[in-house]
């Protein structure tokens, strides 16, 4: 040692100090997230409060009458088996495609090259085209042209058209072309998150890259693809703009028993009651009540998928 | 290795010149007080030989702790190598060491015959062991190869020597310590020589990653057995 | 090359009576040059690595290395821009030919990774995945040859209870034990390994060690290393690159205590890189 040793205390460390920055931004932050915790007890109390009447099994479960109007008599059970039933299928379309896409994309593309980055702009694009404009899409692409073209194969001399005309089927393909993005981007970041390591583990091992895929990213991806089917329904479920053309109905005699059949929805139902209403006060309850189970069925559907999730994610944790 | 451990290497190298000048120094008086017949000057050898004791145990140390960091290549042939010179050097302090006690002796009775041989192997030994070190610090490993026949030269005159002494005593009895001593001389000046030419190979080794012991020595020729060993005190 | 001298050996086991010169050569590479698009990576590269011995690549980051290794099981296939000229041969194949099945050079030519990569699986299912693959389904064969892989690399004690507990529930250590075992339960000729060490403590790396000095018996391996302790530990021979050019190749013995290339020299003694 050639120089002389420093003392190393200075003195005694003295009391934390007030940073009125720190605090400030503390307070901040602290407040925003207080508002919008109280802008949601707002909305969904104003809902309970003024849904709560009329609220009854029947009310949810019932069968609607041509008079829907009137909350003594008014049901939305086939509303929500409208609205299950388009959100479930959507999902079946969209999960394949859009998993398979983001796969594409993250695994299979180059990353510079012309194709890829055609595809990612529509991706983009696409998530940034306005509800309605699907809702033309649907008409024109799925019922007209799809739709028209199968009723031209299968059935050349019925006059009335069969696929050709809104239906279960065409709104469900429509929500899975708007949700498309949301399922490839978040299925693009869980695939991300798979350290590279892994894939060259299994490459390594002989295993083609497809068997890399199947065996080891997709089973560590499955929670984040879970949350982008999640992000998907949630967006889904309280659209009406993109069924308004494609197949929700104002008035269905029975539920719709093919794919084929137009359906009730609840979210074009709260269209309907709050325009076509005769009477709008008295019908108010009855728009609360449907909002309210527009509410609960989206969140039921929510927590099925995040049940799902979580039995994933702990099956990954423990095990193979 | 970092510069602390360049510094280490150098501190080595520094230790090592220090015990070969001394020890060098020692066979040199040692030799001086035998001819000149000076007793005090053989006393300050024997002394001395502590200062060669405690550097090879300094080196040994050193050389221990630098091992501990795993060196190689160069380095660790350097190390190893330092090693080796420390105990070599160290045994030619206690052959300077022989000397001065025998010339102690030795000059209690008048001197026999003046000496010639006896000077002469040690002006050849200090030369090799001159060379053997010349080479270790200008890096010239084929002058460190040149010194390693010499030996042999040494050799043959320790046995010359001690054929003459041998035969001398035969014929008068009365010169046996006398003759007895300047024979344990001899051989200790033939072992300084063994030294040089070990510390010359360990150079050639340092220097050029071969190992040369052993092997140029052609085989013993079949005459007189080599003496018994001195006693050591 | 020179052979070692029988005063020098700088591992404890040498087996009596063999010489490392006389194995035959396994891996030849000719002429091996490889770009990064327009930027050099390997120059003109030519040696060969020798069956059932440990070859080591050791030299200062970015000389090359890492990226000759993954030349000898096409990992740099992987690479976008990789452009290579020059010959691999593989027991006379050249495996940069057309025809060449890059899958099944991959089973016969393993690879161990620096970070420790297990599967998100159980440990059994770690090993099992590319048994699997190859359509071992048996679940009494491959029970039979999980335990002999772990035995193998020195996990089974550790681990026979708990097979089907994740594979992540590991130390460091065991987990790149596990990555061997799982190397090596497809049985390949050749197995690399990419600093296979430099992530754990000197005790878990000194069991790695032994275990690659276990391994030698049935396996040719290839081992890039920074710390040149270890390659004198392990190696038999050992290949010092710089700056994607091969600057010396020797036995063991011979490149960390007398080199012949001043820069090895100096490379090995820490006075650059």
């Amino acid at each position: 040692m050639n120089r002389p040793p420093q003392p190393i205390a200075r003195g005694p460390f003295g009391v934390g100090r007030f940073e009125p920055v720190s605090f400030f931004c503390t307070g901040l932050t602290g407040a925003a997230t207080f508002l919008i915790l109280a802008l949601l007890a707002v909305i969904l109390g104003n809902l309970f409060w003024h849904g709560g009447a009329g609220f009854s099994p029947r009310f949810i479960f019932g069968s609607a009458e041509r008079d829907m109007f009137d909350p003594a008599r008014a049901g939305v059970g086939p509303m929500v088996f409208g609205t299950a039933a388009r959100v479930i299928l959507m999902t079946l379309f969209v999960l394949p495609v859009g998993v398979a896409t983001a796969i594409y994309l993250t695994e299979y593309a180059r990353s510079g090259a012309p194709f890829t980055r055609v595809i990612r702009s529509a991706v983009n694009n696409l998530a940034g085209v306005p509800s309605i404009v699907f809702g033309l899409f649907g008409l024109g692409f799925f019922i007209s042209a799809v739709g028209g073209s199968l009723d031209g194969l299968l059935s050349p001399d019925n006059p009335k058209p069969v696929w050709g005309k809104p239906a279960l089927i065409w709104a469900s393909l429509t929500l899975a072309v708007m949700t498309l993005p949301v399922v490839i981007v978040a299925t693009e970041e869980s695939l991300r998150a798979i350290p590279p390591g892994l894939r060259e583990a299994s490459l390594a091992l002989g295993a083609t890259k497809l068997q890399t895929i199947l065996r080891v990213v997709l089973p560590q991806a499955l929670p984040g693809i879970l949350t982008g089917g999640i992000l998907a329904v949630s967006r889904a479920a309280g659209e009406v703009a993109p069924i308004l053309f494609t197949g929700a109905a104002y008035y269905m005699a029975s539920l719709p028993r093919a794919l084929t059949d137009q359906f009730m929805d609840l979210a074009y139902h709260v269209f309907v009651l709050s325009t076509q209403a005769p009477d709008i006060e008295k019908s108010r309850p009855i728009l609360y009540g449907t909002v309210v189970v527009l509410l609960l069925l989206t969140f039921a559907l929510n927590v099925v998928a995040i049940l799902i999730r979580t039995r994933v994610r702990r099956r990954l944790r423990q095990l193979g | 290795m970092s510069v602390h451990f360049d510094q280490h290497l150098d501190e080595l190298k520094q230790r090592l010149l220090t015990m070969a000048s001394k020890a060098a120094t020692a066979v040199d008086r040692a030799l001086r007080a035998l001819v000149e017949r000076e007793d005090d000057l053989a006393r300050q050898v024997i002394a001395a030989d502590t200062e060669l004791d405690d550097l090879e145990v300094a080196i040994d140390e050193l050389g221990i702790q630098l091992l501990s960091q795993a060196p190689l290549a160069g380095d660790l042939r350097l190390i190893t190598v330092a090693m080796k010179f420390g105990q070599n050097l160290e045994r030619v302090g206690d052959e300077a060491t022989t000397i001065a006690r025998r010339a102690i002796e030795l000059g209690q009775e008048p001197q026999l015959k003046p000496y010639v041989d006896i000077p002469r192997m040690a002006r050849l030994a200090l030369d090799m062991l001159h060379e053997a070190l010349e080479a270790f610090i200008r890096h010239e490993p084929a002058r460190a190869l040149a010194v390693i026949p010499r030996d042999k030269e040494v050799d043959a005159l320790n046995k010359q020597l001690h054929r003459e002494l041998a035969s001398y005593m035969i014929e008068r009895p009365d010169t046996i310590t006398r003759c007895l001593n300047l024979m344990v001389i001899s051989k200790a000046l033939e072992r300084v020589a063994d030294h040089a030419k070990n510390l010359a190979e360990e150079v050639v080794y340092l220097y050029e990653g071969r190992d040369v012991r052993h092997k140029l020595k052609p085989a013993p020729p079949p005459d007189l057995a080599e003496p018994a060993p001195p006693s050591g005190t | 090359m020179a052979v070692s001298s029988p005063n020098l050996k700088v591992r404890a086991e040498v087996p009596a009576g063999a010489s490392v010169a006389e194995a035959p050569e396994l891996i030849t590479i000719e002429r091996l040059s490889l770009w990064y698009g327009t930027a050099p990576a390997l120059r003109d590269i030519s040696f060969g690595i020798r069956e059932r011995l440990v070859t080591a690549f050791i030299g200062p980051s970015g000389c090359g290395k890492s990226t000759l290794l993954r030349c000898l099981n096409r990992m740099n296939d992987l690479i976008d821009g990789v452009r290579l000229t020059g010959q691999v041969r593989i027991a006379g194949q050249d495996i940069y030919a057309p025809a060449v099945d890059v899958i099944e050079l991959r089973r016969r030519v393993g690879m161990v990774f620096q970070r420790s990569n297990p599967f998100p699986k159980s440990i059994y299912d770690n090993i099992a995945y590319a048994l699997r693959l190859q359509g071992i389904r048996r679940k009494a064969e491959l029970d039979e040859i999980v335990e002999k892989s772990l035995r193998a690399a020195a996990l089974w004690d550790e681990v026979k209870d708990r097979l089907h507990a994740s594979a992540l529930g590991l130390s460091g250590g065991q987990q790149q034990r596990l990555c061997i075992a799982r190397a090596i339960a497809v049985q390949p000729d050749i197995l690399l390994m990419d600093e296979p060490a430099s992530a754990l403590d000197p005790i878990a790396t000194a069991r790695i060690e032994d275990l690659i000095l276990d391994l030698k018996r049935d396996f040719t391996i290839v081992i890039v290393t920074h710390n040149m302790q270890q390659a004198a530990r392990i190696s038999d021979y050992t290949a010092f690159f710089y700056l994607g050019e091969l600057i010396e190749y020797d036995t063991t013995t011979r490149i960390f205590t007398n080199p012949a290339r001043k820069q090895t020299e100096d490379y090995v003694t820490g006075r650059f890189g």
